[in-house]
């Protein structure tokens, strides 16, 4: 009997390979080992939001807010340094995952406590966290030069030839190998999204674990925000606009059932991949970048059918001869 | 068993008409509009001017032409985030038309064939394919503007012909636009189509409960087949009256459009999750969006800042009556 | 005529539910029962649908929580607010729908919320999937640890619940009908695995209409009708007939309508029906004004054949006549074009459109002679609800009303008068009665009879031995996919339907 989640990450391994090495035929350079550790770095924080994302849709939920509160968290905390120029990285990543987490828990609470549907209250929390960055920062841009060269300096530090923005997305893929795998929480997730009824009658707190399953999302989405921002080493309204949807396209793509309880971290990781991949090779190949956007659309298209297909309800073998034959 | 014996007349109605309206959603939206209206005329002398009314009805207008279609395809339990894209779509290929020399009658045409095609594009993945319409929508969102952005790049196009101009920037009589027109016009179409006839009917039964509807012998794929090409169609006419207004083609046109029509039908007191909602709620929301975002622009609060209103109103709405409830409930215990 | 059983035993029960009752709105499932449960003991709780059998279950489980009276644990009072507590107090349930989750492996299905910890507080997946092996082939599963549950068939997904049940060290095993989808081998494997754990000396409620299972494995039993609690009792001091008189409360000849069986012309006629999994080789005919049953145990493919008759589904094989007219069924918008309708079992899912008011649930498939041109008519549409709420005695406080406010068995009536509008030829009730009350049932009941003398032909799913002998005019039995016999009136007695259901070839007697 076949097993298809592995199986479809072996395709999307296999895509991921072979549109590499169709760049690499005509450009070399491109799997050079220095290149696909940018191709990496340059995907990290997808790979990030990606996987609080996938814990998000795990449990029947959506967050289109992980993108406006990006952009929130790294406001502030670009603000703060400013304010507080001294202020160690440590505590401006703790304040970073903390407000973070704080919205993600705002999105939770209105799902599990008032029961309005995800998408409702995230498309409510995105435009108005996007407002608030325009009430606090006044519509101006935070720019480089007003940033300390420690805050602007940490992503970008190399430790074993990888910069600290690549460590943390590895990192944060192992505590969600392990926490998926190995955890009580882990194990309810996808309790809750692939059985909602069944989890009651477990024990399992459904609102409660959708709530958690935000909080994790926003604390990612607030981690990001601070990398995101030290990254590019400006903040302003804008930032990373649009960008819930490319995450949620990753999660889509790595074969997240956006029903529910159908998934797996290797999949998030692989599809946010993809898509750094895709964008990474388009310039090299000299094609426009222009035509990123209907790639990543097709993908999405390609990926969901695939899933619909392998994933079919079959009915119920009664006959006796049938379930011989199976 | 008790008297069994007689036949039971039950009433047609619980309530008489005027205490079902008074009672509805559709009414507290409308205190909501009357409000804004009336402190927004308080707060800002330009606001009662014919002309900024006028000009006003533009936040709206074409949001909602959207919206109507959205709304019903929102009751059936399905979603299309991908209109501001066909809007682009829709806008690019008129664009593309008007540079191989095409004139106002086919600009219009292909505009609202390109509506069609993606909302049949949209209705094939979802109903013969059978895939979530949520999914479905996103990566069609990416798909229909990312050929825009192909076709187009960094570039615009401009010059469309001055007949082209009157339906987004054209008046009917006095302060009456041509959109304006349209609205009402669609906006009493929709009515009677959800409302008055056998297919709105179906519509909320698919909503409500599809296999249900299935099993009452309603073809509910086709149905939903349906309703993805008229949320396209609205989206070409939509595309149609944006690009005149605008007079030129981007790719990243009405970018974000989506959340602020799905926020309108939402606001109406359409139940995201399916099965309820009415066409003159989408409409006093659009009137209640398009007030507060006039009303707040008349006092220079910036677009963003409005947002926070907008995002507050959609989640306010919803939250309030069931804070209302629960408290209600607590209070019996 | 209650039953007070004293029993005269030294033993104190381990859980003790007294004056138990629970109200949803508008209904009360369960009235101030009492149920007992003794160690290293089976109590077979008995009752017709609707009984509050489910209701109990779901307390003892802290799914629900009670209206009122006392649930006592070795003696001491307890609540159960979550189904965690119920858990911890060591009560466990083998559910009648199967509450498992089909993207986790068996380990995990059986441990999900208790699985064994390493000295890092993760889940240590090793002793887990070792822990889960030994559960397994303690009860003789023949499969893996490691296979994903969707892989696996009704039957194994019953073992794996079962091994659920035992992986924690519970006192009480509750069995909901745990024979219901299970094989004859399998169910025999069950009984051994029943004896089992009275040995380890638990508790065992089980929940079950067969009356030979019951006489085969309960040492006790209690018996609950519409809610409320009849008598209970050592099996050893009852006969099956009191027992049946206990659950029913009446003898069975009284409930149903007298009929004259007048059947007239072939209306239906199906020949050789098939599916590739659920049914194969399905032909029969149906007259004018004749009520078919359809018996057989659930899971027999007797729904999955009918859906296909009704265009849900898509047969691979097989042709329908109406009328001696060759019909091509692909949707149930045709099929009632043909003047077929179907009344579903999952009234819930499936008839009625909750969230919609009743005249609009009855005229939904009528549309068409209600409308003109395809615009609504209210006035029209009122007077066909009013009509067929009327025939149906539907009992509602107006017709613009939710149909979710209301109870199973008027909801019953607003789909079955939803059908009737469209004036069909053949009409298809699956478990017309099931789960609705006393006072409904018999007017359905009544209605049936009106319906078939009026010229209807009536086709009529049900499992309930008294409801098939009591309406039919000719009974199918089905078991595996396949018709095992077709009886006339004459030959119907409940040995003759339950022998070819089971597929018995010779008549058993009560207990082994």
């Amino acid at each position: 009997m076949k097993r298809f989640i592995p199986l479809r990450e072996a395709i999307l391994s296999a895509a991921i390979l072979f549109l590499t090495l169709l760049v690499a035929s005509r450009f070399p350079g491109f799997v050079a080992p220095a290149n696909l550790a940018n191709v990496f770095n340059d995907t990290a924080p997808l790979i990030i939001l990606a996987l609080g994302q996938m814990v998000v849709i795990l449990t029947r939920c959506i967050d289109l807010s992980v993108a406006a509160n990006l952009a929130l968290t790294g406001m502030v905390v670009a603000m703060i340094n400013v304010a507080i120029p001294g202020l160690p990285i440590p505590i401006i990543l703790t304040i970073a995952v903390l407000m973070g987490a704080f919205m993600g828990a705002i999105n939770g609470i209105l799902v599990w406590k008032l029961s309005i549907p995800p998408i409702v209250v995230t498309l409510g929390t995105m435009t108005i966290f996007r407002g608030i960055i325009f009430l606090i920062s006044d519509g101006k841009w935070v720019n480089s030069h007003e940033m300390s060269p420690a805050f602007t300096g940490f992503p970008r530090t190399v430790l074993l030839g990888l910069p600290a923005l690549s460590w943390i997305a590895i990192l944060t893929v192992v505590a969600f190998g392990i926490m998926m795998a190995r955890t009580q929480f882990g194990r309810s997730i996808f309790a809750v999204g692939g059985n909602p009824h069944a989890a009651v009658y477990t024990g399992i707190n459904v609102g409660k674990t959708q709530f958690w399953a935000f909080v994790v999302s926003g604390a990612l989405a607030g981690l990001t925000g601070y990398l995101w921002v030290a990254r590019y080493a400006v903040a302003y309204v804008d930032i990373a606009g649009g960008f819930e949807l490319e995450v949620v396209a990753a999660c889509v793509i790595g074969g997240i059932s956006i029903a529910g309880g159908i998934g797996t971290v290797g999949g998030a990781v692989l599809g946010a991949i993809f898509l750094g991949v895709v964008k990474n090779a388009l310039p090299v190949v000299d094609i426009s970048p222009f035509w990123q956007l209907a790639i990543s659309g097709s993908a999405i298209l390609i990926a969901v059918a695939f899933n619909a297909r392998s994933g079919r309800n079959k009915g119920r073998v009664i006959l006796k001869s049938a379930e011989a034959t199976q | 068993m008790t008297d069994a014996t007689t036949a039971r007349n039950i009433p047609d109605r619980m309530n008489s008409r005027a205490v079902r309206i008074f009672k509805s959603w559709e009414a507290l939206l409308l205190a909501v509009a009357i409000t804004i209206f009336v402190v927004n005329s308080f707060a800002s002398p330009y606001f009662l001017d014919a002309w900024n009314l006028s000009d006003a009805t533009f936040n709206f207008t074409e949001k909602a032409m959207i919206a109507f279609a959205m709304a019903l395809l929102i009751i059936a339990g399905e979603i299309d985030l991908s209109v501001a894209s066909i809007i682009a779509l829709a806008s690019t290929a008129m664009g593309l038309a008007m540079q191989h020399g095409a004139g106002t009658p086919e600009l219009v045409t292909i505009g609202l064939i390109v509506g069609l095609l993606c909302g049949a594009f949209n209705g094939f993945f979802v109903t013969v394919l059978g895939l979530p319409s949520i999914v479905v929508t996103i990566g069609t969102m990416s798909l229909f503007r990312g050929i825009s952005y192909i076709i187009l790049g960094d570039d615009s196009f401009r010059g469309y012909p001055s007949s082209f101009a009157w339906f987004g920037q054209g008046y009917i009589y006095w302060v009456f636009t041509v959109e304006m027109l349209f609205f009402v016009i669609i906006a009493v179409a929709y009515a009677v189509l959800l409302h008055k006839t056998n297919f709105g009917r179906a519509v909320y039964a698919i909503g409500n409960n599809p296999t249900g509807a299935m099993f009452s012998g309603i073809r509910v794929q086709r149905i939903k087949f349906i309703l993805f090409l008229l949320t396209g169609l609205m989206s070409g006419i939509a595309a149609i009256c944006l690009t005149s207004r605008l007079g030129s083609t981007r790719p990243s046109i009405a970018s974000g459009m989506e959340l602020e029509v799905v926020t309108m039908v939402v606001l109406g007191g359409v139940n995201i999750l399916g099965g309820s909602g009415t066409i003159p709620g989408v409409v006093i929301a659009a009137f209640v969006m398009g007030l507060v975002t006039f009303g707040l622009g008349l006092l220079n609060v910036p677009g963003l800042v409005m947002s926070i209103f907008i995002g507050l109103l959609l989640i306010g709405v919803i939250a309030l009556p069931r804070l209302w409830t629960m408290a209600a409930e607590r209070r019996k215990e | 005529m209650t039953h007070s059983a004293a029993i005269a035993q030294d033993v104190t029960p381990v859980v003790s539910m007294d004056m138990i009752t629970k109200t949803f709105p508008g209904v009360r499932a369960l009235d101030q029962v009492k149920l007992d449960l003794y160690p290293g003991q089976v109590t077979a709780l008995v009752g017709e649908n609707g009984a509050g059998k489910s209701t109990t279950v779901k307390i003892l489980t802290g799914i629900y929580r009670t209206n009122g009276g006392t649930i006592r644990i070795d003696g001491n009072p307890v609540t159960f607010a979550s189904p965690n507590d119920a858990a911890n107090a060591g009560i466990t349930a083998i559910h009648q729908e199967t509450v498992l989750f089909d993207e986790l492996s068996v380990a995990e299905n059986i441990y999900i919320g208790h699985a064994p910890r390493n000295s890092f507080g993760l889940i240590d997946t090793a002793r887990m999937h070792s822990n889960a092996a030994s559960l397994l082939a303690e009860i003789g599963a023949p499969f893996s640890s490691h296979t994903q549950l969707s892989d696996l068939g009704i039957a194994n997904k019953h073992l794996v619940a079962i091994a659920r049940a035992l992986s924690v060290d519970a006192r009480v095993v509750i069995m909901d009908e745990p024979t219901a989808a299970l094989s004859h081998k399998e169910i025999e494997e069950l009984y051994d695995l029943v004896d089992t754990l009275k040995a380890q000396g638990k508790a065992i409620l089980f929940i079950s209409h067969k009356f030979d299972e019951i006489f085969r494995i309960a040492d006790r039993y209690t018996v609950f009708r519409d809610g409320g609690f009849v008598g209970d009792g050592l099996i050893a001091d009852i006969s099956e007939n009191d027992l049946v008189t206990m659950m029913v409360g009446r003898s069975v000849e009284q409930i149903f309508p007298d009929r004259t069986h007048n059947v007239g012309d072939e209306v239906l006629k199906v020949v050789g029906y098939a599916h590739p999994t659920e049914f194969a080789d399905i032909s029969f005919t149906l007259k004018r004004g004749e009520i078919l049953g359809f018996y057989g145990l659930v899971g027999a493919g007797r729904s999955e054949f009918m859906q296909a008759l009704f265009g849900i589904t898509k047969p691979s094989k097989g042709v329908c006549q109406m009328n001696g007219d060759l019909k091509i069924i692909r949707s149930p918008a045709q099929a009632v074009e043909n003047g077929i309708v179907y009344v579903p079992e999952d009234r819930g899912k499936q008839g009625a459109i909750i969230g919609l008011p009743i005249f609009q649930n009855i005229t939904l498939p009528s549309l068409g002679r209600t409308s003109k041109n395809g615009l609504l008519k209210l006035a029209e549409e009122f007077k066909l609800a009013r009509e067929y709420s009327q025939r149906l005695d539907l009992r509602a406080a107006s017709l613009d009303q939710d149909i979710g406010n209301l109870s199973g068995g008027n909801q019953q009536k607003v789909v079955i008068a939803k059908w009737l509008a469209t004036q069909p030829q053949v009409i298809i009730l699956d478990e017309p009665t099931k789960g609705i009350d006393i006072g409904s049932k018999a007017a359905v009941h009544d209605f049936m009879a009106e319906l078939a003398a009026q010229g209807l032909s009536v086709i009529m799913i049900s499992s309930e031995i008294p409801e098939i002998i009591g309406m039919s005019d000719r009974v199918i039995v089905m078991r595996d996919g396949l018709i095992a016999a077709e009886l006339p009136r004459e030959e119907l007695t409940p040995e003759t339907l339950v022998r070819h259901a089971a597929g018995i070839s010779q008549p058993t007697e009560g207990a082994a």
